[in-house]
């Protein structure tokens, strides 16, 4: 920048108006594990109550494994990790990590419960209760990450509010079918299969009109550096998944490959999303120019001349 | 003005709203308002750093610069000055605004961001797990994670909360030499700037405006508010900001309609046959 900022200028030295979020690779990660965990749960829970005992463990597996490295990740992104227990001395419904500290919590418990009491063959109707409760709670722990980013100053992520919980749910759904069509035999894996191809189909929509949502000016985030590879890799990896799944998700490498690129793209997704909030973040232009064209009332001139003064004119010279 | 979100839990011991009116077309750049305000809450150096943007040498707000002194250099007549001359400065003590409607205190996980008795907001150090949700939620890019000696706590301008419990007023304003920082009930500030704006704009400064004084802005006001010379992005700041709280209900509406349809999405996957 030049060391002079001319009166049109639309920002103060290039520099962001809004902070970058602080927070690492560790949460793009764990919108993965944790939405792998709650799609599972609720696969696990469909598998009970279909009598599918096979598919039934294998989703457990995968959401315990989900539920398991997630602490992990929460704890060591935060600034002060010592204090993480600090997120449960309250209750906000006006902050989606509040809320869904609480979802997870209860998630990762049942889940646990559910597994422990699996692997040692006791408790059964703590078991069957706690595979239920870990059921019901997982749509919520897979999508409360996208209302958590969404409620933000970020514009990638505050203006695809309306999508976000939608493409974090079919991105959880798809890794879910993926990671269960692995673990599963063939002849039991029939669910998992079409859950990985839904997830697949509903994950490559919902990115899409995600992108559309956020217009040329924010939405060009996802065409540009590592937002923009992340994203071409998550769609390129979920369309292959979801084709082999369906061509030859029979087969036990067809389901393999399968299930390994649906887990890539949804990967992929959350570090898209990840990305693309950072960028435009990173831009002042993405904030000030919405800012503009939408109005407000921030800026005010009382002379009575300048009439309500919702938008005064920049200088005239 | 509007009290701040959460004032009314004080009851009785609530008191008159307190805030900054940081009138920009009297400021200097001098920089007291930065120094006084390290001095007096321990804030730490944050880097001896040249940028080569003007006189800023600090460049933003952040948890280690709680008053930042913007410098913008315009090839533009000063209508403040006499005379033919075509440059003008614009210098804006910058802060937090201690929003009516906080983004950071809505979104604040563990409860450490609180509103005070003054109706200010701020940061309880012993409390914040520096999970960084606050810097996600600000408009104004505020807040930031001190990273200096393994702190990993995120810090802001307090509106020096225990010079205020004292009765005393900031330490930027006590310092401030030519007044640019007022401090006050926020009421009678917002009154007087609301003069001081007509003034200039009859002096011949029909650019002066008052940014963030109308409660019926995208967060109800704030707490520290500005007259500007220019458009507010000039300045680094955000034009029409809006608390992302405000659209909270379509937020988890759509979470809620997420979730259904995942639930649908393995029902569907269960159809035909459980194998």
């Amino acid at each position: 920048m030049s060391a002079t900022s001319p009166t049109d200028a639309l920002s103060y030295y290039g520099r962001p108006i809004i902070k970058e979020p602080v927070w690492q690779s560790e949460i793009p990660l764990y919108f993965f594990t944790g939405g792998l965990a709650g799609a599972s749960d609720l696969l696990a829970l469909g598998a009970q109550l279909s009598g599918n005992a096979r598919l039934r463990t294998s989703a457990l597996a995968a959401a315990t494994a989900g539920v398991g490295i997630s602490p992990y990740f929460l704890i060591k992104d935060l600034g002060r990790p010592l204090r993480f227990l600090n997120m449960l001395r309250v209750f906000k419904v006006t902050s989606p990590m509040s809320v869904g500290t609480w979802i997870f919590s209860a998630e990762s418990t049942a889940t646990g419960i559910a597994a422990a009491c699996r692997l040692f063959d006791v408790l059964p109707r703590i078991r069957a209760t706690a595979q239920v409760l870990a059921g019901l709670i997982g749509p919520a722990q897979a999508t409360y990450t996208g209302a958590l980013i969404a409620q933000s100053v970020v514009p990638a992520w505050h203006e695809a509010r309306r999508e976000l919980p939608v493409v974090f749910a079919s991105s959880a759904a798809a890794s879910a079918g993926g990671a269960a069509a692995i673990l599963t035999p063939a002849e039991h894996a029939g669910p998992a299969r079409r859950l990985g191809i839904i997830g697949g189909v509903a994950e490559l929509a919902a990115s899409k009109l995600m992108e559309r949502r956020l217009g040329k000016l924010v939405g060009s985030v996802y065409h540009e550096g590592p937002a923009g590879r992340y994203s071409r890799v998550a769609t390129s990896s979920t369309l292959a998944g979801t084709a082999l799944m369906a061509l030859a998700g029979r087969r036990r490498t067809g389901a393999v490959g399968a299930g390994l690129l649906l887990l890539t793209g949804s990967l992929c997704e959350r570090f898209a999303v990840y990305h693309a909030g950072k960028q435009s973040a990173a831009n002042p232009h993405h904030t000030s120019i919405p800012q503009k064209e939408r109005g407000g009332r921030a800026v005010t001139q009382p002379s009575s001349r300048t009439g309500n003064g919702s938008s005064p004119s920049a200088p005239t010279r | 003005m509007k009290l701040g979100d959460g004032v009314e839990t004080y009851g009785a011991e609530a008191q008159p709203r307190l805030g900054f009116f940081t009138d920009t077309s009297v400021c200097i750049g001098c920089k007291a308002c930065e120094v006084a305000c390290k001095e007096w809450n321990l804030v730490p150096e944050d880097g001896l750093a040249w940028t080569g943007n003007s006189y800023d040498n600090t460049g933003e707000l952040s948890a280690n610069t709680w008053r930042h002194v913007a410098f913008i250099e315009q090839q533009a007549p000063d209508p403040l000055k006499q005379g033919n001359q075509d440059f003008r400065w614009l210098m804006e003590s910058d802060v937090c605004k201690h929003c009516t409607h906080a983004g950071c205190l809505d979104v604040c996980p563990t409860g450490a961001i609180f509103r005070t008795e003054f109706g200010t907001v701020v940061i309880q150090d012993d409390v914040c797990n520096g999970c960084g949700y606050c810097v996600t939620a600000c408009p104004f890019g505020v807040i930031t994670k001190r990273e200096l000696g393994g702190d990993g706590g995120m810090h802001k301008c307090t509106l020096c909360y225990d010079r205020l419990q004292d009765g005393m007023e900031p330490a930027c304003a006590k310092a401030c030499p030519t007044d640019s920082i007022q401090f006050g009930p926020l009421d009678e500030l917002i009154e007087h700037a609301r003069e001081r704006c007509g003034d200039l704009v009859e002096a011949g400064v029909p650019e002066a405006r008052l940014y963030l004084a109308d409660e019926n802005d995208g967060i109800g006001g704030a707490g520290a508010f500005f007259l500007l010379l220019d458009e507010p992005e000039v300045y680094g700041l955000p034009p029409q900001p809006v608390v992302p709280t405000k659209d909270l209900a379509t937020i988890w509406g759509a979470a809620a309609v997420a979730a259904g349809a995942l639930a649908v999405g393995v029902a569907a996957a269960f159809l035909g046959s459980s194998r």
